[in-house]
């Protein structure tokens, strides 16, 4: 019950973040104006601000922060490994790949021709990374690193090859949310959906997997249908908030760590959890990185690190991490 | 057996890139400049060009292994390498700081400062009544990613051409080293190789857990702090002369344990470390001739194929 209450209090927090993601930015926009915005469209200059920009990058935020928070803790619980991101499955490397492909090779200008890209790029990697490392956590683990690592000596080698291409990729990897625009966010949706539901479906089996492989298996769980499930899951999730964003690498390696904290290991709570944590984090630090260097930006990316690292590090001194 | 031939066959490798490059020299002329009675040019191109070059590989192959297998088995997880202690992080930012601020020749300099001194935050920031493995690398991911973030970011407010710059440097490169490097590498191995040898009892104590470890007499905390500090020197002196040489330190223990079928000790993962660097260096410079790529981005195409092929092949983990 404490726990619900938690969770709805966190989701009211989420709320107000939200409206103060629509009210702040280079010009403050009062709580009243983003209504008539909304909801009394005049087509003024402020109404259009809000409309075709910060609700666009505000969803983008909600959506990308909920996918990476959700994906990191699943990744962590199917590897058994704390230190697994997305990132490990091969997810930012195969869509790191793609970009700089489709940047170099075949010419993409834009965001919106970048999101396919970077989506196949990941589905592509993680298959791969499934198909090597198999059942075994650390082989798993394993895999993706080396894939990983293959896919980045790619990148790097074709950015350091072709200058204009370095030059799209360095802004495209730091991470941002304010290129997100109407349509690509709305193509975003159904995948965050899918990840959500399949998500909510394994917690409990998640659970099973953390007692070990014997264990879990004499409990009946069908280990290899879960973990590819979730693998799946991970791949659209962590996909799709690499394909809006860019790779913004922490929130889903941390978020799931505090969520433990807060919860415990459950994985039932656990994940609902990430999920409201990671886009409430995300948030705060977009506002904050429209904020600092005004009129510049700085990129969320770079924010979330720099704001959400410090805090990390604190929780990781105060105890011993649960679940480790 | 398999250091014996690891070390033959970066000899093999070491040789045959004397040979290689933009002006190719027969073996015999190679062999007859080093013996002092070459050419100037050939003097030049064999002496003060391609030795140092073959010879930073070889050393910061070795350090960049033995770093990565201290790490991973102090933390018990292969996942460990010493750029998440923060080492590559740290001289990354500081590189990039040199190269847009004061010029390149400061590099070396600030990237060891920069990476001792990310080590040195990471490990003060874990520490609590001791640091544990655990807590080591989770901090250490912590401070990784606020500096990296950072990296990032001065790269976006340059100009292109000194973000290629740092970029090349990043991706960690052999190119244009000199006898300075070599000698700044060699004491490094030097002092580092022996020193960690010499800790190989404590290490195989601390990997059995804390308390197994304390029970058995073993003084925890200092042998950490001591194989610690082995390990990030050798790994923050490397960086200084190569720039990140990416996935050494991750594989080259990781293919250690795979291609010894007993424990193997640390000097399997150095002579495959030396191998690979060595190696991937050849590649680097002669594949896409007359340009060249950094090291740092071939050590992963030759080390993560070979890995997948083993972690396929075998279920051991």
């Amino acid at each position: 019950m404490r726990r619900a209450a938690g969770l709805a209090v966190c989701v009211g927090v989420l709320v107000l973040v939200v409206l103060l993601s629509l009210c702040v930015g280079n010009r403050w926009v009062g709580a009243g104006d983003v209504y008539r915005a909304l909801l009394d469209f005049s087509g003024s200059d402020t109404d259009r601000v809000v409309r075709y920009l910060r609700v666009p990058r505000t969803v983008a935020g909600l959506l990308v922060g909920a996918a990476l928070g959700l994906s990191g803790g699943l990744m962590q619980g199917v590897t058994r490994n704390p230190l697994a991101d997305p990132g490990i499955l091969g997810v930012n490397a195969g869509a790191a790949v793609a970009v700089v492909g489709a940047i170099g090779l075949l010419g993409v200008h834009s965001l919106t021709g970048y999101v396919w890209f970077a989506m196949g790029g990941a589905l592509v990697a993680t298959v791969v990374v499934y198909l090597i490392g198999g059942a075994a956590p650390v082989k798993l683990a394993l895999a993706g690193a080396a894939i990983s690592a293959l896919l980045g000596s790619i990148t790097s080698a074709a950015t350091l090859l072709d200058l204009s291409t370095l030059n799209e990729y360095r802004f495209w990897v730091v991470g941002s949310l304010s290129l997100a625009t109407g349509p690509i966010v709305a193509q975003a949706v159904p995948f965050v959906a899918i990840g959500t539901v399949l998500a909510v479906v394994l917690g409990r089996s998640l659970n099973q997997l953390a007692l070990g492989d014997e264990l879990a298996q004499a409990l009946g769980t069908r280990m290899h249908l879960v973990r590819v499930l979730a693998g799946f899951a991970v791949v659209i999730l962590a996909g799709t908030a690499t394909a809006i964003a860019g790779p913004i690498g922490f929130i889903g390696l941390a978020v799931p760590h505090v969520a433990r904290r807060i919860v415990g290991p459950d994985y039932r709570h656990l994940l609902p959890w990430s999920m409201v944590l990671a886009p409430i984090v995300l948030l705060l630090a977009d506002i904050l990185g429209r904020i600092v260097v005004r009129p510049a930006e700085l990129q969320v990316g770079i924010v979330t690190a720099v704001i959400g690292a410090p805090l990390f590090i604190a929780l990781v001194r105060r105890r011993r991490m649960a679940g480790l | 057996m398999v250091s014996t031939a690891g070390w033959l066959l970066t000899a093999v490798i070491g040789a045959f890139a004397l040979t290689r490059g933009d002006y190719a020299l027969p073996l015999a002329d190679v062999l007859r400049t080093l013996a002092g009675h070459g050419t100037l040019i050939t003097y030049d191109v064999v002496v003060n060009n391609r030795l140092p070059r073959v010879l930073v590989g070889i050393g910061v192959g070795t350090a960049f292994a033995v770093s990565g297998a201290i790490f991973q088995r102090l933390a018990r997880n292969p996942l460990v390498s010493p750029d998440l202690i923060g080492i590559n992080a740290g001289a990354a930012l500081a590189a990039v700081l040199m190269i847009t601020v004061l010029g390149s020749g400061w590099i070396p300099l600030g990237a060891l400062t920069g990476s001792l001194l990310a080590a040195m935050a990471v490990y003060l920031l874990a520490y609590r009544n001791g640091v544990s493995g655990h807590r080591l690398v989770l901090v250490g991911i912590g401070v990784t990613a606020i500096i990296g973030s950072l990296t990032a970011y001065l790269l976006t407010l340059a100009d292109i051409y000194t973000a290629k710059a740092a970029s090349m440097w990043l991706a960690g490169s052999l190119a244009g080293r000199s006898w300075t490097h070599v000698v700044l590498v060699g004491i490094t191995v030097a002092v580092g190789l022996p020193a960690a040898l010499a800790s190989t009892r404590q290490l195989r104590l601390l990997e059995l857990g804390d308390d197994l470890a304390r029970a058995l007499g073993g003084r925890v905390e200092l042998a950490r702090a001591a194989l610690i500090a082995i390990g990030v020197g050798l790994a923050a002196l490397a960086t200084a002369a190569a720039g990140p040489v990416g996935f050494v330190a991750l594989v080259a223990p990781q293919l250690a344990r795979r291609l010894v079928p007993r424990r193997p000790g640390l000097l399997v993962p150095a002579a495959i470390g030396a191998l690979l660097v060595v190696a991937s260096d050849l590649l680097a410079r002669t594949v896409v001739a007359p340009a060249s790529l950094p090291v740092g981005v071939v050590t992963a195409f030759l080390g993560a194929p070979y890995l997948l092929f083993l972690l396929t092949r075998t279920n051991r983990i």
